[in-house]
């Protein structure tokens, strides 16, 4: 086998010119738009991505045309297309309806208003309309907790606050073929919601002014400031943003990327929707600064794909920014800092959250996490060195830059420095954004936001954790109650099972499908769920569950897999009985009657005497 | 992350199971071990391709934390745990895993006695599917005039679709899907083996570590009793002359 060697180049091919049966205008369509990203391997999602737009989804003769054009094997390209939730190898509706489904949305109806709006329009869940006109699915999150349920049209327009009455109109529109851009702008509608704000969401600087502070320190005096402000990555795992910024700049290479991870898909986040609607200035500041630091002539914010609604807007502040000298070439007047930013838009999938994957997924492939070392800081986007932070973390580097690293380090506690946004839903007379310094009391975010009778909070999504009200004195932070941002709160009418089974078909719905343990476990976790939920389970399927939470913790590829049952473990550990609700006895021992096996044999057979059961054998 | 790099720059030795194992810069646990004749259990490894990571059989424990072998650089001092009856219990557990995932039947399979799933499954003691089996509806692919492809047996180890892309620069192969549905797909008009650039001595035509792609007319050249793994188990037939 000593030939079997080489160097792996993913799906690239001589260009070889195959016969298609495309209409001439799609064909000048798609010549256009790929033209457009320069024919270029790394912008294969985005090209999927807008010719999609042209029928609704993407028939083999385009993946034929895109490879093609692109010097890609046919099968890479469908293999990419294949992997993203919003890109469709087969026909969808018309109309292509996504409800959200994560568990607030449950909570607040969703899974009714899907079956109304299915039953007027004659549809299937999952299936065409014979006419093509819609189809209708289930979506993770989109990060409209606060104000739904809601739904998603076409992968660009999201209709907020769902109810009967929306419904029946909806199905109305459909009937008659008006275009979503034409039903009422209201069902559009997105609130901020901010209920309290600190640092972060006060007073904004003037564009431009903290960056100034940060040029006037010069990168490194920059980053030592940075240094002195302990600031952690807002994203979950809490890396030390300077650390991470330090590396970058230190790694050997030919250029720079500084990216924004703003693929908030954790369910029940909504607060990177909220700063790059509101906030975006903040933002595209603390990008700049990173660039500033580390070095970077290019940015790339990744947008998912739920929130393509926001694209216009982010690229009308980054436009006014190029005219304000505050991207683009000499910035402020700076000769040598020339730092620009494009946006990449997601197509829906929640692997692309953790770094190394979204990277992949901004190279044009699937969105696999990679092995790691090398870390994204040495071998990054382009094998380049790369940064990559939460949009939550830029925004506060813009105001520690303004206002000094030691101010910074003054808010919150010693290890978790400075304050955290949290999207807050669920059963509460307040859902919305919320800021708090670092160390503030589970119980006292409860308070704030009108929740009562509460029977647990999931802080920091499904992969966080699940705490009862017995923990409601613990705290925000570092060093006692991590989260990348997500709260979600559940009374004591609430199944803490349903919102158990609810994370774990979100986790195999979402899984990449690279790795063993994940790509089968979160399928056997979602089957054990459903057993349980039919009333068919027994204490051995949680002992099963136990053992899978066990495997997937130990042996997966990434964190996606590891966290995967998470909730599962907590709930269990402190909503036992939740669970035994579910099971016909606590007792019970799985068997096989045998007897009973064989009554399909009697039938076959026509036979019922005494011989054919198993009792009357010898 | 660390501060800094974590693989070696230099040559050392490192601790596996008790027995110092001498590793080259670069090194992956799996390779330093192999290399050495020391035997950890992998299917998507092979010693000729770069790490990969994805059927996790190969997962060690590495100074107390779990790594799969194939993917943790080799470091001066390391304390590895292999062959543990935790970490094989996991590794049993994650082939009833593949095992419930396709279509596995042994009996009738004339990879039998050469399938590497099928060694690695008697070496860790497994003796039933534990889960339920998912009995998915996957195609087999008879269009080549040469080479089987069959997806019920299909453990996803990219092994094909990484010797077609490095070796036979022929980009046969790819993976599809995402979740429980993914599959490999063939590069072709069609998606028909028999319509793609596959020939019956390329490396991918003759990679699989199972039986989901054979070369056919051969099927029992070999008789059942006298196969690779018949003989000796896999344990004693680590690939150590490669590099």
């Amino acid at each position: 086998m000593g030939r079997c060697r080489g160097v792996y180049a993913p799906g690239f091919v001589s260009m070889d010119s195959t016969p298609t049966r495309m209409d001439t205008m799609s064909s000048e369509s798609l010549q256009s738009l790929i033209a457009r990203h320069q024919a270029s391997p790394h912008a294969l999602v985005q090209i999927l991505r807008e010719a999609q737009t042209l029928q609704g989804w993407l028939p083999r003769e385009y993946l034929v045309e895109i490879a093609g054009a692109l010097g890609l094997a046919l099968a890479h390209v469908q293999g990419v297309a294949g992997f993203y939730r919003f890109l469709h190898t087969r026909p969808v509706g018309t109309y292509r309806v996504l409800f959200s489904n994560n568990i607030t949305d449950r909570m607040l109806g969703n899974e009714a208003l899907m079956r109304d709006l299915c039953e007027r329009l004659g549809v299937t869940r999952g299936q065409v309309r014979a006419d093509g006109r819609i189809s209708i699915e289930l979506a993770s999150c989109t990060g409209l907790c606060d104000q739904g349920p809601a739904l998603l049209v076409n992968h660009h327009q999201i209709v907020t606050r769902l109810n009967p009455g929306r419904i029946e109109h909806i199905a109305a529109l459909i009937e008659a073929q008006v275009p979503p851009a034409q039903w009422p702008p209201e069902w559009s509608r997105v609130d901020d919601q901010i209920r309290l704000t600190d640092v972060k969401l006060g007073t904004q600087p003037a564009p431009g002014e903290a960056l100034a502070a940060a040029i006037a320190r010069g990168p490194q005096g920059t980053l030592d400031d940075l240094k002195r402000s302990k600031l952690r990555g807002r994203g979950g795992a809490g890396y030390a943003t300077a650390t991470k910024w330090q590396l970058c700049r230190n790694a050997p290479g030919q250029t720079r990327y500084v990216v924004c991870n703003a693929d908030e898909g954790e369910p029940g986040t909504f607060k990177d929707r909220v700063l790059l609607t509101s906030y975006a200035d903040g933002v595209i500041e603390g990008m700049t600064i990173g660039a500033w630091v580390v070095g970077a002539r290019r940015g790339l914010i990744y947008l998912r794909g739920e929130y393509r609604y926001l694209l216009e807007r982010l690229q009308a502040v980054l436009q006014r920014r190029r005219e304000q000298r505050l991207l683009g070439e000499a910035i402020q007047g700076r000769v040598g800092f020339d730092f620009d930013i494009g946006i990449h838009i997601g197509a829906g999938a929640y692997v692309c959250g953790e770094e190394s994957a979204l990277i992949e997924s901004l190279e044009g492939k699937r969105g696999t996490p990679r092995i790691r070392p090398p870390f994204p800081v040495e071998s990054g986007y382009l094998g380049q060195p790369t940064t990559v932070n939460n949009v939550e973390t830029f925004s506060a580097v813009t105001h520690i830059a303004l206002h000094g690293g030691e101010w910074w380090s003054r808010i919150g506690t010693p290890q978790s420095t400075g304050t955290k946004i949290h999207s807050v839903s669920g059963d509460c007379e307040r859902p919305g954004i919320y800021e708090y310094p670092f160390g503030t009391r589970i119980g006292r975010i409860l308070e704030d936001c009108g929740a009562r009778d509460t029977q647990a909070v999931q802080v920091g999504g499904p992969s966080g954790v699940c705490l009862s009200a017995f923990e409601f004195n613990r705290r925000i932070g570092f060093e006692d109650v991590p989260t990348a941002g997500a709260f979600m709160v559940f009374n004591r009418s609430r199944d803490m099972f349903s919102v158990a089974r609810n994370f774990a078909h979100f986790f195999a719905h979402e899984s990449c499908g690279f790795c063993t343990p994940c790509r089968v476990g979160t399928k056997l976790v979602v089957r054990r769920m459903e057993k349980l939920q039919r009333g068919d389970g027994s204490a051995a399927d949680v002992q099963v569950l136990f053992e899978l939470d066990k495997l997937m913790h130990g042996t997966t590829h990434c964190g996606l897999g590891a966290a995967a049952c998470n909730p599962l473990r907590d709930t269990i550990a402190r909503f036992r009985p939740a669970y035994e609700r579910h099971l016909q006895s606590l007792h019970f021992v799985p068997g096989f009657d045998l007897d009973a096996e064989l009554s399909q044999a009697r039938l076959a057979t026509a036979r019922d005497d005494s011989a054919a059961h198993l009792e009357n054998k010898e | 992350m660390t501060d800094q790099r974590i693989d070696a720059l230099s040559p050392g030795t490192f601790e596996l199971d008790g027995r110092d194992v001498e590793f080259a810069p670069g090194d992956t646990i799996l390779r330093a071990a192999t290399r050495a004749g020391h035997y950890i259990p992998h299917l998507c490894w092979k010693p000729e391709y770069g790490p990969h990571g994805s059927c996790r059989v190969c997962t060690v424990k590495v100074n107390g934390r779990t790594g799969a072998a194939c993917t943790v650089m080799a470091g001066a001092g390391q304390e590895v745990q292999s062959n543990t009856d935790e970490l094989n219990a996991q590794r049993k557990t994650l082939l009833q895993m593949l095992f419930v995932e396709g279509n596995h039947f042994c009996p009738s399979c004339e990879k039998s006695g050469d399938c590497l799933l099928q060694a690695t499954a008697y070496e860790v003691g497994m003796t039933g599917p534990h889960f339920e089996e998912l009995y998915p509806n996957r195609p087999v692919d008879a269009s080549h005039a040469d080479v089987l492809l069959d997806l019920n047996r299909c453990i996803l180890c990219g092994l094909c679709v990484r010797a077609s892309a490095m070796v036979d620069g022929k980009n046969v192969f790819a993976i599809d899907g995402h979740g429980i549905a993914t599959r490999l797909i063939v590069n072709s008009p069609s998606g028909l083996l028999g319509d793609s650039a596959l020939q019956v001595d390329d490396c991918a035509a003759h990679i699989c570590p199972v039986g989901a792609l054979l070369p056919k007319r051969r099927g029992f050249a070999t008789p059942i009793g006298q196969r690779r793994f018949d003989i000796s188990p896999v344990s004693q037939q680590v690939e150590k002359d490669a590099t």
